[in-house]
């Protein structure tokens, strides 16, 4: 068992969780993921490690409650543990000196974008990082990355925090200024929904602007075999937990992977609401009385 | 009282009970349901006792099979059981899944003009028996003061950390899943081989002879192999062959589409039949094609049939499904298991002869169908099986909403991370003497799948006994490293059954 050393609300449905596990801080890096179980009945669920500790030995994990188990995942406390924590899986961020890059986090995906952004700035790029949500309720870690980036804009769809809009739109103003002014394309990073990273790839391949994308796929084991995590790419089938969780945003087949991701939808709705049921089963009993 | 020879060729071969093949098709409980007490010691019975016991070749393991049987046969059971362990230590397991009519009951005397011993079921029998009656293996010798570290905690791992154990060495498992028993955790399903068997069987070594077990560790990540080699006295890597094959066609990454360990992954090690009881969903469709005719395919058409049948009972609005099996040559040449494929029979799983996959056909990214061509069989190729090739004009599209890729395994590569110089053939298998399992690293052994590509378990577990005795030689000759310096996370020494 892995304790929980300790837990945060980030959001209303995000958290954070430092869970001990030493033999995974040890050798993290930036890029990489675990697959944690909790609970005895519980599935194996990649999370991307959003920051490490060495000296203490944990893990920093957020958490997004999409899900039976995420939701569940979003009530443990200090004290509480995990079942399994396997890991660091997938390769590290390769980490250069491209001049300037854009780091675009979508929602939760500033999480995981952070440890990279912050390595990225370590090795010499003046980091520029977009962070979008729909709402100014659902941002968090801008103090984090404001940070380690040279300079962050923060968007959201209704305006109620920064500038109002996509994360698309700052992201190609820059790049159009960048063009216009004949310097070289930055290298982008984009982590966020799906959807998400699809709009960021197809923003930038106008401008030729090297873009890497972090997937977030279907997948059980994490070490390659199962293959349920298979990207289609231009030279073929990817497997995302151990060819990846990179890949370059302009090669993948996007329309593709939104299909594939939906794969456990009506399963994944009906473990929810057998959850929900549970607990609300007495709630709903009484009223049905009155 | 002795019997003759001419009494004990009267015994005949006792047959073992089965679940009712349309019962069994809607659960996942055991097929096979073991042999009584009476039965057994009849059936050991039936032993003649030969002065050159050919069994006992046929046992990768070399089991001393006439002097199980004749303990059983004169109800000695603890004697037996002693005999059985002394050489192998996963008998429940290997008694329900070794192919004993192509080992040592392919070599029994009695063969030529009766019928074998059955001695695969009197294993099984005598496996259950110690597990009921917990009866432990010898105690380890006194400790040695090495440390070896073993990658993967299938057969062959575990059968290298048990001998080695026993020898006194500190044994450390490292492990990527949850669970220990590799294959046996994770492929063979439940039907076959019960979850509480490899539990039950892997607990009482472990914990019985001190090895550390430490899950969630993917050797080329978490350590590479490089930190184990300068940390540890010795390793073995006994890492299997995982990686999944799909053919190379188009569609193959529609939804719908996965590979047999996928979906036995799912089914057995995340107990995905019990969703969502068990968190981990899994789903067979109502048309399923499953390509490729080994004991992989069987194992996950059969599973991919209860599933449906599950479902079926639970919503009687959806159709009762079906499960083809598409296999390019005929039924002669059926890779598996013969039991296993009438199993498959009698279950009503369909199987589609000379029939070869072309394209997965989808829709809106889901599969609809597979296309296939009809092949025939022409001149016997290297392995003496007749070469299949395709009927000229002969497309069929088979409706399928699921396809499962059963095409055979690779070893894993990932074990490989920062270690490049540990030589490889051009499959992947890592190059190792078969006598000893030594590599060209020194202070590193390797054995099972990730040397032979997929093969059985007891192979596997033969070539982890002989490993360790080579590795024992070496250990004693030089001198131990002292303390580890890879101390262990609080979290990831967990017992067998956890
Ligand atoms: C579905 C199926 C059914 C089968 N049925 C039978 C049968 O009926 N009879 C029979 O004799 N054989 C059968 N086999 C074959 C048999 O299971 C294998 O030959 C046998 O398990 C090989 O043992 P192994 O120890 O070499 O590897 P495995 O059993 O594959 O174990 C390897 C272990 O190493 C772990 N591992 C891999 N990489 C790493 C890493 N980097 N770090 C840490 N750990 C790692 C894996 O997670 C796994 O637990 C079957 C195989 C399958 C897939
Ligand atoms: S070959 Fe058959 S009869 Fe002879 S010792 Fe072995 S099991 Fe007994
Ligand atoms: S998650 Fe199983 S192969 Fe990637």
């Amino acid at each position: 068992m892995y304790a929980v050393r300790r837990t945060q609300a980030l959001t209303g449905a995000t958290g954070l969780i430092e869970v001990v596990a030493p033999h995974v801080a040890r050798s993290a890096r930036a890029g990489q993921f675990v697959i944690v179980i909790a609970g005895e009945h519980g599935e194996r669920i990649p999370l991307t490690i959003a920051d490490h500790d060495r000296d203490r030995g944990t893990i920093t994990l957020v958490v997004q409650a999409v899900g039976k188990s995420t939701e569940e995942m979003l009530t443990l406390e200090a004290g509480d543990a995990f079942t399994s924590v396997a890991g660091p899986l997938g390769h590290p961020t390769k980490l250069a000196r491209h001049g300037t890059v854009v780091c675009v986090a979508g929602g939760v995906g500033v999480a995981p974008i952070y440890p990279i952004a912050r390595d990225l700035k370590a090795v010499g790029n003046h980091v520029v990082s977009v962070l979008g949500a729909r709402r100014a309720d659902l941002l968090f870690w801008q103090d984090r990355m404001a940070r380690v980036c040279d300079e962050v804009v923060v968007c959201t769809d209704d305006g109620s925090a920064g500038r109002r809009g996509l994360v698309t739109d700052p992201l190609v103003e820059r790049l159009q200024r960048m063009s216009d002014a004949g310097e070289p394309m930055p290298h982008v990073w984009a982590i966020g929904p799906t959807i998400m990273m699809r709009a960021v790839s197809r923003a930038t391949e106008p401008f030729g602007a090297p873009t890497t994308v972090s997937l977030n796929t279907i997948m059980v084991d994490g070490t390659g075999m199962c293959g349920g995590c298979r990207v289609s790419v231009s030279d073929g089938a990817k497997f995302v937990c151990v060819d990846g969780p990179e890949f370059d945003g302009h090669d993948v087949d996007w329309d593709n992977l939104l299909g594939r991701i939906t794969y456990y939808r009506p399963e994944e709705r009906e473990a929810l609401e057998a959850a929900h049921a549970r607990h609300t089963g007495c709630v709903r009993e009484t009223v049905a009385l009155r | 009282m002795t019997l003759s020879n001419k009494e004990r060729y009267a015994i005949p071969r006792q047959d073992m009970p089965t679940q009712d093949a349309h019962e069994r098709a809607a659960n996942f409980e055991e097929v096979a349901l073991g042999l009584t007490w009476e039965a057994a010691r009849l059936e050991a019975q039936r032993c003649i006792q030969c002065k050159n016991p050919h069994c006992v070749d046929g046992c990768p393991v070399g089991v001393r099979i006439p002097d199980v049987l004749l303990a059983l046969g004169d109800g000695d059971l603890a004697a037996a059981v002693d005999a059985l362990t002394e050489r192998n230590s996963l008998p429940a397991v290997c008694g329900r899944v070794c192919p004993q009519e192509s080992q040592c009951e392919a070599r029994c005397t009695l063969g030529a003009k009766h019928e074998p011993v059955a001695i695969g079921r009197l294993e099984r029998f005598l496996g259950d028996h110690a597990l009921q009656q917990h009866i432990l293996p010898a105690a380890p010798l006194e400790h040695t003061g090495r440390r070896v570290a073993v990658v993967g905690s299938g057969p062959s791992g575990l059968t290298c950390a048990v001998d080695l154990a026993k020898l006194g060495h500190a044994v450390t498992i490292f492990e990527s899943l949850h669970l220990p028993g590799g294959v046996l955790a994770y492929g063979i399903p439940e039907f076959r081989l019960p979850r509480s068997i490899i539990t039950a069987e892997v607990r009482t070594a472990v914990e019985h002879l001190n090895i550390e077990l430490r899950t969630d560790h993917v050797i080329g990540t978490t350590y590479t192999l490089v930190e184990l080699r300068e940390d540890y006295d010795a390793v073995f890597l006994g890492t299997g062959a995982g990686l999944p094959a799909f053919m190379d066609i188009p569609g193959t990454n529609l939804n719908g589409v996965f590979s047999a360990n996928e979906l036995l992954t799912r089914v057995n090690l995340m107990r995905g039949y019990a969703f969502p009881e068990y968190d981990t969903p899994v789903k067979a469709g109502e048309r399923v094609a499953v390509i490729g005719a080994g004991n992989v395919a069987m194992d996950a058409a059969r599973s991919a049939l209860r599933l449906q049948r599950l479902r079926a009972a639970a919503h009687p609005q959806t159709g009762p499904g079906e499960v083809h099996v598409v296999y390019r040559r005929s039924e002669a040449e059926v890779p598996a298991r013969r039991e296993e494929y009438t199993h498959a029979v009698e279950e009503g799983v369909v199987f589609d002869f000379l029939t070869n996959p072309v394209a997965v056909l989808g829709d809106g990214g889901r599969v609809t169908a597979l296309r296939c061509v009809r092949m025939e069989l022409g001149e016997p190729d290297e392995s003496g099986r007749r070469r299949p090739r395709a009927v000229a004009g002969s497309e069929l599209d088979l409706v399928a909403d699921t396809v499962i890729f059963a095409l055979g395994t690779s070893p894993n590569p990932l074990v490989f991370t920062g270690a490049a110089n540990l030589d490889r053939s051009r499959w992947g298998t890592v190059l190792a003497d078969e006598a000893t399992g030594r590599t060209h690293l020194e202070g590193v052994w390797a054995g099972g799948d990730v040397v032979t590509g997929a093969a059985t378990v007891i192979s596997a577990m033969g070539a982890g006994k002989a490993a360790a005795a080579d590795m024992h030689t070496f250990l004693l000759a030089h001198a131990p490293k002292g303390p580890s310096r890879l101390e262990a996370s609080p979290g990831t020494v967990r017992s067998a059954d956890a």
